[in-house]
């Protein structure tokens, strides 16, 4: 959600039971708008929080002017009570573009910026189950087989490999992205120069449209877009409809829409990622979407349905 | 007679000029005369060259301000922005409006044909305007700003800028009929008039006919490209936005959409907001109870506001906990439940919760019925149930006496005995649930759950729709339909994650209690006076400070565990086999852990605990709240501060398990009935034998034909 209508945002967004104390909303509100100075970001989202067991993780994400570029992603964590202060801090945020570098504060104003997700981490931590922990430098501790060469011996040996949290933090981050984040059809446009701008006359979905799931995108580059026949594609606005639709998602039902607040409200809920919550106020531009949530996902979305 | 030639010109431009002006007049009659004899000099002056395009521009967009001054007083200024807009993007379209080439006006074609006379009159014009930009725009502003009232200082300012032209460039002589007047909308009421139409000048016949195209319309909307370009700059010039030309694209396509979707009806209301209209009217009269009349309903209001929970203070914790819903929906959930308690006769009253579902949410209410109320209702549900369990028997029993000569052996399956539910007000039915979907709408009350429909809910894993009578499909098969499911789940949460605050709920005193096994095994538990309240940094620090407070459900459905074989009554037993039942009764009984047990005590789910305990705010510690979410189900939360403390559960309504779901395996195959004595199957017969009994059966036919005419024979 943005970080300039917060507050209203969280209102929309307490249909899921999951939001923010008072305190901090007012201590988010102050440290995103300096985060937003001092990355010098376009638009700055309040992305969630992640439960942890000990600590919660609350993460926000910087925009450039092309919405669709790459967003940088920092979070922000809380020791909880009875931790002792690990060592080990503040390095300097990388400040080149498109590279992110990490930093763990403790003082609970700071972020710190999370590195870009690649592929490997992707597959390091899929092996990872389970809660988070809430303390970033914590080392899950996965045993494999590896095969090693020892001369002309292979033999498999046991190795245990640390897997750190922040490295699964940035993978489940990046995965819930990919695959939830929405964005409702029409709030942004494609210029013809190739960037992706805010479509500052959108007015917001009509009430017929808002109960369609094809009139909701994903926020993410397009995967789907080029497989759609030219029958389809002669259909599409080329300026608005840049980005694949919710309708097509795999499995089938996993999107739960819903009107809320006497049929004031849209809200969709991932059935896979249990805990994304986006909502949009029809013929109004409020929207947005917001995770709260263990980090899971549902795998056993196939069976619930 | 070759001074005849010439001579009209002038005088039939000034006629015209005087015509025109007249015509003004005629239009306008607030216009002073003063613009009027100013306009013949400016006319001498202008020579006759290639700068008249400049001045025909010029012209041509004052006739054309004069012509549509009434209609849309802004379209001078329009006509003006519109050329200067059009300056901006490179000059290339400014062809549009020079080629004059009616035969070959072709709308695509604008920006690629390549005029160098075009061009180099919209370079002579770009230049022109670019110097007088800036004392056009104020002028234009000025002008823009009092639209309806000044009409007459436009025309005098616009004469000034006209001045302006002719004195800086000598621009040729203005044409001073209008051909222009010929395009006016109708609606203007124009009368169109007859004039003399001198020659126009190349430029200006390009100029019209570049005009007369952009006012085509097509067959399809009566809608002209003029006409919608004139909407697209009035709108920009009253909103004015902070980088127009950024916005050009999407302001066009909104004033292309409001124009098909003008908003005229009001006397109709809009079809598609009429649900939401009918919701608001729904809560509207949720508000509308609380004004009562005073007096009577005074005293009942104060006997109902016991029942009804503070439900605000708490929403108050909550949302310091970072938990529950927003402030106006929590409102909205009192009014409903303050509704509900009047409509039934309630003894205590809070909100459990809300339970996500696919379609709608769930948001249900724990109540508890006065003590002399028995619910009608529950008597009847259960009758059925015994009903039909009848029915079932007499139908095997009928079935069994009808083919006697047959018997169809009886399956030695026995279903397992059914365990009686618990009553009402006791173990998992302590509570009765109430649901509905949003607040306003009816309060449903949910049917009691029994034991065999808990113990399916620990099996399966499905989402609620949303509706009470959604079919449950799953496997193993639940019995019951979604209220079912949902009361099971409920009942499974509640059990599982209500907790207080160490010493708030003691054990009634009863004697003879000490001597059980077990320990306490104590079903009821009483608000203890004398709690007061342990500190909050205690109750985070460890989980010993809390305990449950509701029973826990043994893994047979029920609280109390009851030996169902006591129940079949009808089965004769002897003696022995007493023993024998006793002694499985003795192995099976379910052992759960007593009512007021704490948290530490509970087991881990993976290493993990199964409880979170946090303080709402660390940045003020004294003023905080203590939280505690529970990890085994996960949107349950409890917060407790000083004496109050209190339960609530937003989510989906699904237990946490690190591992994934794994459905029950079907059942094993049945066995056969085991061949006996009594029980023999028959092999089929072979072919031989088919064919020996056919053929014994034909012989016998053939002797019985032979037979009867033997007889008939005989009688004859």
């Amino acid at each position: 959600m943005d970080e300039e209508s917060l507050l209203l945002s969280l209102e929309l967004a307490s249909g899921s039971g999951q939001g923010l104390s008072p305190d901090r909303r007012a201590s988010l509100l102050t440290s995103l708008m300096l985060v937003k100075r001092d990355y010098r970001f376009d638009r700055v989202l309040f992305w969630g929080r992640i439960l942890g067991l000990v600590a919660d993780y609350y993460i926000a994400q910087g925009l450039s002017e092309d919405q669709l570029a790459p967003r940088k992603t920092l979070y922000r964590w809380r020791r909880g009570p009875g931790w002792l202060r690990p060592q080990g801090d503040t390095e300097e945020p990388g400040a080149s573009e498109g590279q992110e570098g990490l930093g763990a504060t403790l003082n609970c104003m700071e972020w710190s910026l999370l590195p870009p997700a690649t592929e490997e981490m992707e597959m390091q931590t899929s092996v990872v189950k389970g809660r988070f922990m809430g303390d970033p430098s914590h080392a899950y501790e996965h045993t494999e087989l590896q095969k090693v060469n020892e001369g002309e011996k292979v033999f498999e040996e046991e190795v245990v490999v640390q897997i750190k949290e922040e490295t699964r933090l940035v993978s489940i981050i990046d995965q819930i992205d990919k695959a939830v984040a929405v964005i409702p059809r029409g709030a942004l446009f494609k210029t013809p120069f190739g960037p992706i701008r805010v479509n500052r006359t959108f007015e917001g979905l009509s009430l017929s449209e808002a109960k369609k799931l094809s009139s909701y995108f994903h926020f993410r580059e397009p995967v789907e877009l080029k497989n759609k026949t030219l029958l389809e594609k002669a259909d599409l606005d080329p300026s608005l409809d840049f980005m694949d639709s919710l309708e097509h998602d795999i499995p089938k039902g996993s999107w739960s829409i819903q009107m809320e607040r006497g049929n004031t409200l849209v809200v969709l809920r991932s059935l896979l990622w249990p805990g994304l919550t986006f909502y949009h106020a029809p013929r109004t531009k409020n929207y947005g979407y917001i995770y709260v949530g263990t980090g899971e996902k549902n795998i056993d979305l196939p069976f619930m349905l | 007679m070759g001074d005849l030639p010439p001579d009209p010109e002038p005088p039939p431009q000034l006629t015209s000029s005087r015509r025109n002006s007249q015509v003004s007049e005629r239009r306008r009659s607030r216009e002073h005369s003063r613009p009027q004899p100013t306009a013949p000099e400016e006319v001498q002056q202008i020579p006759l060259d290639a700068q008249i395009l400049r001045g025909s521009q010029e012209m041509v967009s004052n006739q054309i301000n004069r012509g549509w001054s009434q209609g849309a007083s802004l379209t001078p200024n329009e006509n003006f922005i519109f050329q200067a807009e059009e300056a901006q993007r490179g000059g290339i379209e400014y062809p549009s409006l020079n080629t004059g080439f009616p035969s070959e006006v072709q709308a695509q074609t604008y920006l690629s044909e390549g005029r160098l006379q075009a061009s180099h009159n919209a370079s002579l014009i770009l230049q022109q305007l670019q110097q007088d930009e800036g004392n056009l725009f104020q002028q234009l502003e000025s002008a823009y700003q009092e639209p309806r009232a000044d009409l007459l200082g436009q025309y005098t300012r616009y004469h000034r800028e006209d001045l302006q032209f002719s004195q800086d460039t000598q621009h040729g002589p203005y044409l001073r009929d209008d051909p222009a007047l010929q395009f006016s909308p109708s609606e203007l009421g124009f009368m169109p008039f007859s004039m003399e139409v001198t020659e126009p000048e190349p430029r200006e016949l390009a100029v019209q006919n570049a005009k007369a195209y952009l006012l085509q319309t097509s067959v399809d909307c009566n809608l002209s490209l003029y006409e919608h370009l004139v909407n697209l700059l009035t709108k920009i010039l009253n909103q004015r936005p902070e980088d127009p030309l950024f916005l050009l694209e999407s302001l066009n396509r909104t004033t292309q959409w409001e124009w098909f979707h003008p908003k005229l009806d009001t006397l109709r209301d809009d079809p598609e907001m009429q649900t939401t209209y009918e919701m608001a009217e729904r809560q509207k009269a949720l508000f509308g109870q609380s004004g009562g009349s005073e007096g009577e309903q005074e005293m009942e209001e104060e006997a109902a506001g016991t029942a009804v929970p503070n439900i605000m203070e708490k929403a108050f914790y909550l949302e310091q906990a970072g938990v529950g819903l927003s402030s106006d929906e929590s409102f909205r959930i009192f009014m409903a439940l303050k509704q509900l308690v009047g409509q039934q006769p309630i003894h205590t009253c809070r909100f459990w919760g809300k339970i996500l579902g696919l379609s709608r949410s769930y948001l249900v209410a724990e109540v508890e019925f006065r003590e002399d109320e028995e619910e009608v209702e529950e008597m009847m549900e259960g009758g059925e149930v015994m009903e039909a369990h009848g029915e079932e028997e007499s139908d095997e029993g009928d079935e069994g006496e009808e083919k006697a000569t047959d018997v169809i052996p009886k399956p030695t399956w026995k279903p397992p005995p059914v365990i009686p539910k618990e009553e009402s007000r006791n173990g998992a039915n302590k509570y009765l649930y109430f649901v509905c979907n949003e607040p306003g709408q009816p309060w449903v009350r949910l049917p009691h759950v029994t034991p065999i429909q808990i113990v399916q809910a620990r099996k399966i894993k499905k989402f609620f729709t949303g509706f009470l009578d959604t079919p449950v499909i799953s496997y193993p098969p639940f019995p019951g339909n979604e209220a079912n499911y949902l009361r099971a789940q409920i009942a499974r949460i509640s059990a599982a994650t209500h907790i207080s605050p160490l010493g708030f709920y003691q054990f009634s005193e009863e004697e003879g209690d000490e001597e059980e096994e077990g320990g306490a095994r104590h079903d009821s538990y009483e608000e203890n006076p004398d709690f007061e309240g342990i500190p909050v940094l205690e109750l985070v620090d460890s989980m010993a400070n809390w305990v449950h407070h509701t029973q826990h459900i043994l893994p047979q459905g029920r609280c109390t565990w009851v030996n169902p074989l006591q129940k079949t009554e009808e089965e004769e037993l002897g003696e022995e086999e007493e023993k024998a039942d006793e002694g499985i009764d003795e192995a099976g009984q379910e052992v759960g852990p007593p009512l007021l047990t704490p948290l530490s005590e509970d087991a881990e789910i993976m290493h993990m605990s199964p409880w979170t305990a946090r303080l709402s705010c660390s940045l003020s510690p004294q003023y905080s709240v203590a939280v505690v979410r529970s990890n085994l189900w996960p949107g349950a939360y409890a917060y407790a501060s000083g004496k109050k403390f209190e339960n609530i559960y937003i989510g989906w309504g699904h237990k946490y398990s690190p591992e994934n779901f794994n459905p029950s395996l079907p059942a094993p195959v049945q066995q056969e009935y085991p061949s006996g004595p009594e029980i023999v199957e028959m092999s089929d017969p072979t072919v031989e034998e088919e064919q020996a009994l056919a053929a014994a059966e034909e012989e016998e036919e053939e002797e019985e034909e032979e037979e009867e005419e033997e007889d008939e024979g005989q009688d004859d």
